[in-house]
């Protein structure tokens, strides 16, 4: 039998006994899914986790719950002295607790079920952990980490009994999350300095309160805890042993020395043996100048050498791994920090990574020949501290130290996440994530981050006009502008402009002063919305929850959208949620791999019908919820009955308010999308093409949804954009704009939030700032715009919506109020369909991505695994 | 032989010879010269001194002035330094000895299979003061980094050493050649190909170089 791949994954909670549980993610094969079954329930292991104060445990008194963890790391022969301990420690009076926590019946289920259909998940239910916790604050943690497993265990078996089985668990959650009284601050000395700190709090974490870094290379705030870098040691007085200040949870009275003797022997014995298997080849690791451990080496490392043996050949050294054309391994490099294998696990949800082996031997890697494929796998990059994991397609470019940076915003995806642009010599070499708690966290999606090499290829560089062969030809400014002012006199008002998905605000202000003004108003987005009053109430097309308030949804339907691909960091704080909130998600659509598991309802637009009127089962979660929200994809809402689903959701969206929150949210995906509506563009290419234009602007409108046979034969056609893409392909006149990282521009994300972008380099060629274009043609058509500067534009911008100079800050909408827009039509149905369901649909989605080298070989990877996984199967059949 | 000699050292000590006749007599007597103006305690009085006017300093005075005295003795010296060993070295015919540590033209150089030592680190990049090198990196076909662009504007070079002081692998160094003068700014400009080509030209008195030094580096 193949080996079966059981990812343990070991609960990261803080340990009070003193010791230190390796957290490490490991993986374990065993021969056959019955074997390992039976052999588990023998070896059923508990630990339990006690208070250094007995006291304490007595007065709390709290109920001891059990945690059923979906992997022990501690199971097998091998089992260290730490079981012994941990079994000597442990009172078997407790155990009835497991029942008081669960109710009866769930449990025998849940057991039942293991029994007949083993599974990976039936694991979980043999381990049970008993935390007598003293803190609120540090039994929601343990809880989080702990109970997730527990809750997808009993959530993947599917039937009904077990999703009540669920709720029960949630429900007690959210009970045992309620604290009994307001916890009181302790008082620890870090250094001398007394601080006070909610009880939990880790030793790090309190330092870190005063301004105290600790090194730390395992540790990362949005990940568990592993405690397995050991780099973290500092003194405690009256400890006997140094303590990982990443793990251990601070005691009343705590004396904590981060900078004594022991402190730092210990951090430089540490840094010893990290160095000991590290390579030395700094000069050509990428991530030489930025690296974790180069800068801690210095700082804490000690200041000579006791490795003298200069033809030593015991340095470990380990094969690198192909996980896929994005992220380049030297496994050589390695650490085994662990914050690329519990990032897979915990945040993108996809239990690729790894680690075999223990001590020396211990590898970080997919166990199989596998590719690392997920649309947040750049992430790992940044979270590694070493040099393991760096960026392929910058692999070799450039140091860090001759980059230059600037901040700007994401324009691939409606989520406006926060980027660092890295230039060099007028060229983007890399966008990396910048930390902003309400947008992206500190994550960034994997097109955003790699599609930056679109930015060189496929670029207009010149204006070009159409010649009567019917060739694109290329034309000083002069020309090109005096042709489309030609063309824009003859048109006598009929004309019309359509914004396209990269479009931002100032272009389509500009546009839309210009076009008015020649007595035209038909200015169109490209991508289709309801029609109607819809969009006058800004409510009806923003995610009103906010993506930073997702995370505290308790109950979310997705209807006809694909967060994981179409806006991949909601998805990741819709998986938190998942993870840390007991949130309960369904989807009515297409059944995709969301990376958490989701009830898929169906692809019936019917089922909108039952679950807004109240009649399906879901229904009732969302309206017992506490943060119910409902998450329309835009996709969806460009059908003919997209306006009766928007209305049907938006009637029941104001059942579902609650004071301070709003359920009704529509994800977009495109980036101008929120922007175009809050000035004043109506949906969809259709408002275009029925004013019959004779001149038609396409400001960055690529998408294709406009072809040459919808427009009249004399349709003038302009194309303002940065990429030779399918706007360009049908346009009579080419006017060369500026890409994202060229300009100063305004976009609104799909929450509402105005964000600007800044120029990390100039355009290319003769390309110019869309705006500026639009400006100076206004002059030639003797209608000038009365606007020179960005500035001047930008308070025209603060005229007509005033949010749109606010930058950063979200807009109070309406709560609970969303458009009442009357169902025109009832719901067909046609059955709901997402556009991107799988990996290789993400890639390529707009111009600067479709011009990407390594978007395609990205779509290339996905397919070659897709070949790889289907050889797999046949092989398997076959046998 | 010895009448050169002789007159040579005459020249040099001519003064002592008929400077002292006089003085031999009356070197008791003889007085200091005296500063022009008064001079404050704890300095040196170091211009032009007041000349003395005694007697027979005014008598030694006007004997070297009436015979000839500082011309005869500069024909001595003419006339000695025909005889010697010129100073001079017949350039370019002949050349000069240089330090092993001397800092001349810069090389690439390349490793005894003729693989490039160069790894791309940029390490030189950033150390130079000058800012006259600029790098370009890429992943080469089989995967090792190397440069594609490595450059050298030798006219910003202010020939200092950082950089084959901070090469990790010794590729980028400054060779013994000196003599690289150019009719054009631009043939000044080194490219890789040029650096490579200077590696492979002096890499036999690069090593010999680098191996007398080696112990103080």
């Amino acid at each position: 039998m193949a080996p079966r791949l059981i990812f343990r994954r070991q609960a990261a909670a803080p340990v009070f006994d003193g010791k230190l549980w390796r957290h490490v993610c490991s993986w374990s094969s065993s021969s056959g899914s019955n074997g390992s079954s039976s052999n588990n329930k023998n070896k059923n292991s508990r630990y339990k986790c006690d208070n250094v104060e007995e006291e304490q445990q007595q007065q709390n008194n709290e109920k001891l719950r059990c945690k059923p963890d979906k992997s022990n790391a501690r199971r097998g022969a091998t089992d260290d002295s730490r079981q012994t301990t941990a079994d000597s420690q442990q009172t078997p009076t407790k155990d009835a607790h497991r029942a008081a926590s669960l109710p009866a019946n769930a449990n025998a289920d849940a057991d039942a079920e293991a029994e007949v259909e083993v599974d990976d998940d039936s694991d979980a239910k043999r381990y049970q952990a008993r935390l007598n916790l003293k803190s609120f604050r540090a039994r929601k943690h343990i809880e989080n980490m702990i109970r997730a497993p527990l809750v997808k265990a009993l959530g993947a078996l599917g039937s009904p009994t077990h999703q009540i089985a669920s709720r029960a668990v949630r429900t007690s959650a959210i009970l045992a999350q309620t604290p009994a009284k307001a916890p009181e601050k302790i008082e620890v000395f870090v250094d001398d300095i007394p601080v006070m700190v909610l009880p939990g709090t880790t030793v790090l974490q309190a330092a870190a309160e005063i301004g105290v870094e600790i090194p730390r290379f395992c540790y990362h705030e949005r990940l568990a805890v592993a405690g397995n870098c050991r780099m973290c040691l500092v003194e405690v007085e009256k400890s006997p042993k140094p303590v990982a200040a990443c793990a251990m949870p601070v005691m009343k009275g705590w004396r904590i020395k981060t900078n004594s003797d022991l402190t730092r022997k210990a951090r430089e014995g540490v840094m010893e043996f990290l160095l000991m298997n590290h390579p030395l080849d700094c000069p050509i690791c990428d991530q030489g100048g930025e690296c974790d451990l180069q800068d801690q080496a210095m700082a804490f490392g000690s200041d000579r050498s006791r490795f003298t043996d200069i033809n030593y050949t015991g340095k470990r050294a380990v094969e690198d791994k192909d996980i896929g054309p994005l992220v380049k391994t030297v496994m050589t490099r390695c650490i085994h920090c662990t914050r690329c294998v519990r990032f897979a696990s915990e945040i993108a949800g996809v239990d690729d990574l790894g680690t075999t082996g223990r001590g020396n031997d211990m590898q970080i890697g997919t166990y199989v020949e596998k590719l690392f494929l997920t649309e947040l796998s750049g992430n790992v990059i940044d979270l590694c501290p070493v040099g393991a994991l760096t960026n392929k397609p910058y692999s070799f470019v450039a140091r860090p130290w001759e980059i230059r940076k600037v901040d700007s915003i994401d324009v691939l995806d409606a989520v406006g996440s926060n980027i660092v642009v890295s230039t060099r010599t007028n060229e983007v070499l890399r966008i990396l994530p910048r930390e902003n708690e309400d947008v992206n966290e500190e994550w960034l999606a994997d097109k955003s981050r790699f599609a930056c090499d679109g930015l060189k290829r496929q670029r207009l560089v010149a204006p070009m006009v159409r010649m009567p062969n019917g060739e694109l030809q290329a034309v000083e400014w002069e020309g090109a502008l005096i042709a489309v002012a030609k063309a824009l006199q003859k048109a006598n008002g009929q004309i019309a402009g359509v914004a396209g998905q990269l479009a931002d605000v100032e272009a389509m202000v500009a546009l839309k002063d210009l076009v008015n003004r020649l007595g035209a108003e038909h200015l169109v987005t490209e991508q289709d919305f309801i029609k109607g009053s819809g969009i006058d109430v800004r409510s009806s097309y923003l995610l009103n929850s906010t993506i930073a308030g997702l995370e505290e949804a308790d109950a979310v339907l997705l209807v006809g959208t694909n967060p994981r691909y179409e806006a991949p960091l909601v998805n990741t704080r819709l998986r938190k949620a998942y993870v840390h909130n007991e949130l309960q998600i369904a989807s009515i659509g297409p059944n995709i791999d969301l990376s958490y598991e989701h009830q898929n309802l169906g692809a019936d637009p019917n089922i909108i019908k039952d679950v807004c009127s109240g009649r399906h089962a879901f229904s009732k979660v969302l309206e017992g919820a506490k943060k119910p929200a409902i998450i329309i994809g835009i996709d969806l809402l460009e059908r003919a009955d997209g306006a009766a689903i928007h209305a049907t959701i938006a009637e029941y969206c104001q059942k579902l308010k609650k004071p301070n929150w709003n359920a009704f949210n529509v994800l977009h995906n495109s980036a101008s999308q929120v922007g175009a509506f809050d000035v004043g563009y109506q949906p969809g290419v259709q408002g275009a093409l029925q004013a019959q234009p004779k001149v038609l602007f396409l400001l960055n409108a690529d998408a294709g949804k406009l072809t040459r046979d919808q427009l009249p034969k004399d349709c003038f056609v302009v194309y303002i954009g940065s990429h030779g893409d399918n706007g360009a392909s049908i346009a009579d006149a080419v006017l060369p704009g500026a890409a994202y990282t060229e300009k100063q521009a305004i976009y609104v994300n799909t929450e509402g939030r105005s964000q600007q972008t800044h120029p990390g380099v100039s355009p290319p060629g003769m390309a110019r700032e869309d705006w500026k274009i639009i400006r100076a043609l206004s002059e030639v058509v003797g209608k000038p715009l009365p606007y020179d500067t960005l500035d001047e534009l930008r308070s025209r911008l603060t005229d007509i919506a005033p949010h749109l100079t606010r930058f950063g800050q979200l807009q109070q909408t309406d709560t609970g109020v969303a458009a009442q827009a009357t169902p025109t039509k009832s719901i067909s149905s046609t059955p709901i369909d997402v556009k991107q369901k799988e990996l290789r649909d993400y890639f390529m989605t707009d111009a600067i991505s479709r011009a990407s080298p390594t978007m395609a070989k990205c779509i290339s990877a996905v397919n070659k695994q897709q070949r790889l996984d289907e050889a797999t199967k046949q092989s398997a059949a076959a046998i | 032989m010895s009448l050169t000699m002789r007159i040579f050292t005459a020249s040099r000590h001519g003064q002592r010879m008929f400077g002292t006749t006089g003085a031999r007599m009356l070197a008791a007597q003889k007085a200091e010269p005296k500063d022009i103006v008064a001079v404050p305690k704890g300095y040196i009085y170091v211009n032009n001194k007041e000349l003395s006017m005694e007697f027979e300093d005014i008598t030694d005075r006007a004997a070297t002035t009436m015979f000839f005295g500082e011309l005869f003795r500069g024909f001595a010296v003419t006339l000695a330094h025909i005889f010697k060993e010129p100073a001079t070295i017949n350039y370019p015919f002949e050349k000069g000895p240089l330090s092993p540590r001397f800092r001349g033209e810069h090389a690439l150089r390349r490793y005894p299979s003729g693989e490039e030592r160069c790894i791309a680190c940029k390490l030189c990049e950033a150390i130079c003061p000058a800012q006259a090198i600029t790098i370009e990196a890429e992943e080469r076909a089989d995967g090792s980094r190397r440069t594609t662009r490595y450059d050298i504007d030798m006219t910003k070079c202010i020939y200092c050493g950082f950089c084959q002081e901070a090469c990790p692998v010794d590729a980028i160094v400054e060779g013994p050649n000196f003599e690289f003068s150019t009719e054009t700014h631009e043939e000044l400009l080194y490219n890789k190909e040029k650096l490579l080509c200077n590696g492979d030209k002096w890499e036999s008195e690069i090593a010999s170089n680098l191996q007398a030094d080696h112990l103080y580096r």
